[in-house]
């Protein structure tokens, strides 16, 4: 399989390409990945957001990078340094509401990213280490945009920092020492902003170190399709240029489109009003939510009634999602072909919604009650469902090769018609 | 270069492990630094004590200051606070440590061990919630103590943890009465 991953070899034309070529062959690497690199003919939309997450990070870093030029990370300062970017920058204030905005649509296409690879089995063998990587990226994603919504010091930003930096005191014994540590100080304070500004500013280099090795791991496996099947000739292939980096840019177009259509008609329909009132480190906040992205892992975190129980539930609804390619026991990659394991895909995706939902709500009455049944099934669903289904479910029956699906639909065209899968 | 397979260690192995030994010491002692500095700076250290003038509580009545970046609450209880804290079985807390330094020992989460020594109507507590580190909300809740807005703990009248996800009674400072009306705290 790996051998019909080389697309054709490239060939130096010009004089200089060719002397660069010859001392650093950067210029083959180039083409051999991201212009005849060979792609499944069959991928479908949804195999666009890996490309719109590469272009989200590099408007993050962009817009991030420029608005550091005008913001003070100063407990006394940073508040009103927001408002300046706002009023006073030359286009701070579409700046800012990219870099915010843009940090939510990152988190919309990273979901829809992960659910894609969840639905098509694109952990499998032989993609782990993949998919490992790509887990790493979301919880680098986390911290991320948890430091980064600490920086314009308003209340929600004082009291997420707070809360966030107070699940480490769950830990026995050193827990206190590391808050402590955390802070610079007894409570979160201007050393506590000051580091979180140094972090915010380097993370998104370190996610995008992770993002080449991502990168690097797809393409020596090369890349799942709708499916599943593994690639069996150069027939099941197309050259990703022209193909993907226009269907790419379509989808990249259209998700352009929602993105400018926060930023310029709801800017702040995403944020919270409090964060527009300095921070009070005496007077929290009547009722504090994350950021809608966080809101099902907050929703798990409140439905353990005991401290460290939540701190470790909380860690735990995302490190078990570092197992699930030994956690699914089926050797069939796609949804598609997995009657039973399709529905409880879909009953996965309607709790984390529900989950998210709750997580909005305060913690009290009914609202806890759905939160512990939907948290409870999130982790059956990767701990018990998932290796079950592998043992009891029958498959049906898989196209011989991508090709032959493609070109002669009618035997898995049932099968594959939910997935909007074209040539 | 070939490598002499014998039983006995050589001397090249005793090298390499001393060589790699004294390495490992002299990066743990090389990154120390780097991890220390995240620890509280001699400013925030230096402003462990804050004083108060506590001659304008009244009964009912609560102030906060801030201590070392803190909410500390003072609340000039009522009575009928005092007696509804009072009546409380210790059986029935979820935590029994009276979490008050400034007696020996660890005594049990009685009234008498929360509020300020022979001043029973005087409670001095950090304002932070024992679970995540927001500020609870004065004479809220069932209890008519404390409930926090974020997770959903309730204090009683003494600052013990009655209901919610937090493990501890709020903590009591270190203080002192440096006169009738004055507080030192820390």
């Amino acid at each position: 399989m790996n051998d019909l991953l080389h697309g054709p070899a490239y060939q130096p034309k010009r004089r200089l390409a060719k002397w660069l070529e010859s001392r650093l062959p950067v210029l083959s690497f180039v083409h051999g990945s991201f212009v005849v690199y060979p792609t499944p003919r069959n991928l479908n939309y949804w195999w666009s957001f890996g490309g719109i997450l590469i272009f989200m990070l590099a408007v993050q870093i962009v817009t991030g990078v420029v608005l550091a030029m005008h913001y003070t990370p100063h407990a006394s300062l940073a508040f009103t340094s927001i408002e300046h970017i706002m009023r006073d920058v030359n286009y701070g204030w579409l700046l800012r509401y990219i870099h915010a905005n843009g940090a939510s649509l990152f988190f919309a296409a990273v979901y829809i990213h992960i659910m894609r690879g969840l639905y098509y089995g694109s952990y499998k063998e032989p993609r782990e280490v993949l998919w490992i990587l790509g887990v790493l990226i979301f919880a680098l994603m986390i911290a991320t945009a948890f430091l980064g919504y600490v920086l314009p010091w308003g209340q929600m930003s004082f009291w997420a920092a707070t809360v966030i930096t107070n699940l480490f005191s769950a830990i026995p014994i050193v827990g206190e020492s590391i808050t402590t540590w955390l802070w610079g100080g007894f409570a979160v304070d201007n050393p506590t902003l000051n580091r979180f500004y140094s972090l915010h500013y380097l993370l998104p280099f370190v996610i995008a170190g992770v993002v080449a090795l991502h990168i690097w791991a797809l393409h020596v496996p090369g890349n799942n399709n709708p499916l599943g099947i593994s690639v069996k000739s150069k027939q099941d292939l197309v050259p990703f240029h022209p193909y993907y980096s226009i269907k790419d840019t379509f989808a990249l177009a259209i998700f352009l489109i929602v993105f400018a259509w926060f930023v310029f008609f709801v800017p702040n329909y995403l944020g919270h009003p409090d964060n527009y009132i300095p921070a009070d480190p005496l007077k929290t906040p009547a009722h504090i939510v994350p950021e809608w992205y966080f809101l099902p892992f907050y929703a798990i975190l409140r439905a353990i009634p005991s401290k460290l129980g939540g701190v470790i539930a909380l860690a735990a609804s995302i490190l078990v999602l570092f197992l699930v390619p030994w956690l699914d026991t089926s050797k069939v990659r796609s949804a598609t072909f997995r009657p039973l394991y399709r529905q409880f895909f879909w009953v996965l995706v309607i709790v984390g919604i529900g989950l998210g939902y709750l997580g909005s709500q305060p913690p009290e009455g009914i609202y806890v009650v759905a939160a512990r049944i939907l948290t409870a099934y999130y982790f059956i669903h990767f701990l018990i469902i998932m290796p079950l289904l592998g043992l009891i479910e029958t498959p049906k029956p898989l196209p011989a090769s991508i090709s032959e699906s493609v070109l002669n639909p009618r035997p898995a065209a049932a099968a594959g018609a939910g997935t909007g899968a074209r040539s | 270069m070939a490598a002499t397979e014998t039983a006995e260690p050589t001397r090249r192995d005793f090298l390499y492990i001393a060589t790699g030994a004294v390495a490992g010491v002299g990066i743990l002692a090389a990154v120390w630094p780097f991890i220390d500095q995240m620890n509280p700076d001699a400013a925030a250290l230096a402003l462990a004590t804050t004083e108060v003038d506590i001659s304008a509580i009244e009964p009912g009545m609560s102030l906060t200051v801030k201590w070392r970046g803190k909410p500390v609450f003072i609340r000039n209880r009522t009575q009928a606070e005092i007696d509804a804290a009072k009546a409380v079985p210790i059986g029935e807390l979820k935590d029994r440590n009276a979490r008050n330094p400034n007696l020996a020992g660890n005594p049990e989460a009685t009234d008498a061990n929360r509020a300020a020594p022979e001043r029973e109507n005087l409670l001095i507590m950090v304002g932070i919630c024992t679970h995540l580190g927001c500020v609870p909300l004065g004479q809220q809740g069932e209890y008519g103590g404390w409930f926090c807005p974020c997770h959903g703990s309730v204090y009683d009248t003494a600052g013990r943890i009655r209901k919610g996800p937090a493990p501890e009674n709020l903590p009591i400072p270190p203080y002192r009465f440096a006169s009738e009306t004055k507080l030192v705290i820390g």
